[in-house]
């Protein structure tokens, strides 16, 4: 659909399908099927306390410490899970990692699959049409369009989720990095480089908005 | 089935168009919408395969035109009228009308935190030693079901290599359907490009998708 489609399903309130959600809701309470503090606190952790600061972590960390980075290519699950990072969309994870003539990029081409433990819920433009259309048939066209074009003789290995397996880019690390902290490495790996549609950020060129929503992600000023 | 959600390789949808400082949720009903979903889920009456095949059951014009979250409450929709926990007329009125089917469970605030820490793992045992090995050369079944199923249609009757062998995990096929876990080994197979999409296909490209044991055999 086109784009102008697209930006008119980013809704609002006077949309009939918040009526229609409303609706839903108002029955599904009346019967006690559901708790409407219970959709409060699911709202809750995913707008604010998991998101790509969590694999901004796992990929600070595969950086630093070659034991962790070994352990999280062989066995992902738990090496993400040592750092508190389980549950629901990651409960069968597989990092993959960059390398100077391999990129990799994730789609879920079928539905939406994501690693959500550690990236959150993902992105509008992940979810759409033209991302899950195009990424496996031309993906340098896509990552073109977020600004990032690679030599023509770097394969580009595109990972199409359409099992249970839940994927994750493990970036190279930036150059001129050598004196920085785990900490301050992890507020170099964006959400998109970690989908593969970006590379981390440069030391210096950290700006607002590189992750999540900034204001809203706790880890942001740590 | 070959329905609007099999997407890969389909030309026409237009630029990606990623949004700068994309929030996590566009309005006030998407926040509901996803925990709606959530917390329905948690009755334990479906399974992730048959909401998967009701949102891709939805017609193309619809599946097409709605933003993510709609396909998700419209599919919820379909699958709460399907087990008997809301019905059409209380959907038209958004009131309960009926008592309805009680659920075995309900989701409760003190609950949330432990079930989203736990999710719903769905790799199982399975006794048959893994028919495929790494290395081993595959073609893909060239299979149109009319049920839900994961090998999607670009990787239909195309031949690969197996990168590596995973556990056994449900098998989709039967699961959405109610008919049973019966679950099997599961495979990262690869292509390349061109297998895939012919010589005007991107020479340094390699795909892969996630493949249960019966959507291949040896090449």
């Amino acid at each position: 659909m086109s784009h102008d489609h697209h930006d008119h399903h980013h809704d609002n309130e006077l949309d009939p399908f918040a009526a229609r959600v409303k609706a839903l809701e108002t029955i599904l309470t009346e019967k006690g099927l559901i708790d409407p503090a219970a959709i409060d606190t699911i709202v809750e952790t995913y707008e604010h306390k998991v998101g790509p600061r969590n694999g901004a972590r796992v990929v600070a960390k595969a950086w630093v410490d070659p034991d962790f980075a070994e352990w999280l290519a062989r066995d992902a699950t738990a090496a993400i899970a040592s750092l508190g990072y389980t549950g629901r969309q990651g409960e069968h994870m597989q990092a993959v990692f960059n390398a100077p003539d391999t990129h990799n990029l994730i789609v879920c081409t079928l539905c939406s699959c994501y690693p959500w433990t550690v990236l959150g819920v993902p992105p509008v433009w992940y979810k759409a049409p033209p991302y899950r259309s195009q990424a496996v048939i031309n993906p340098r066209g896509v990552l073109a369009e977020f600004g990032l074009v690679l030599p023509e003789e770097t394969r580009i290995r595109v990972w199409d989720s359409t099992a249970e397996l839940r994927y994750m880019v493990v970036p190279m690390r930036p150059v001129e990095t050598e004196g920085l902290s785990e900490n301050e490495l992890a507020k170099l790996v964006t959400r998109d480089s970690m989908i593969g549609t970006g590379l981390p950020l440069r030391p210096g060129s950290l700006g607002p908005g590189a992750l999540w929503p900034p204001a809203a992600d706790p880890g942001a000023a740590t | 089935m070959n329905g609007p959600h099999d997407l890969g390789g389909q030309m026409g949808f237009g630029p990606v168009a990623p949004e700068t400082d994309e929030p996590v949720f566009h309005a006030d009903w998407e926040r509901r919408a996803l925990g709606i979903t959530l917390a329905t889920g948690a009755f334990g009456a479906w399974n992730i395969d048959e909401s998967r095949h009701a949102r891709e059951s939805l017609h193309p014009a619809t599946y097409y035109s709605a933003s993510y979250y709609e396909i998700w409450i419209r599919a919820l929709e379909t699958l709460l009228e399907r087990h008997g926990f809301v019905s059409a007329d209380e959907l038209a009125a958004g009131h309960k009308i009926w008592p309805g089917v009680k659920p075995k469970r309900v989701l409760h605030a003190s609950d949330v935190a432990a079930v989203l820490a736990r999710g719903g793992p769905c790799n199982r045992e399975v006794e048959a030693a893994p028919k495929f090995g790494a290395g081993d050369r595959v073609r893909t079944i060239n299979e149109h079901p009319h049920g839900h199923t994961r090998l999607p249609r670009y990787a239909r009757g195309k031949t690969g290599v197996i990168e590596s062998v995973r556990e056994g995990f449900v098998f989709p096929d039967t699961n959405a359907q109610g008919k049973g876990e019966a679950p099997q080994h599961v495979y990262t197979v690869s292509f390349d490009g061109r297998e895939l999409w012919g010589q005007g296909g991107d020479p340094a490209l390699t795909v892969s998708i996630d493949a249960w044991e019966s959507y291949l055999e040896p090449a």
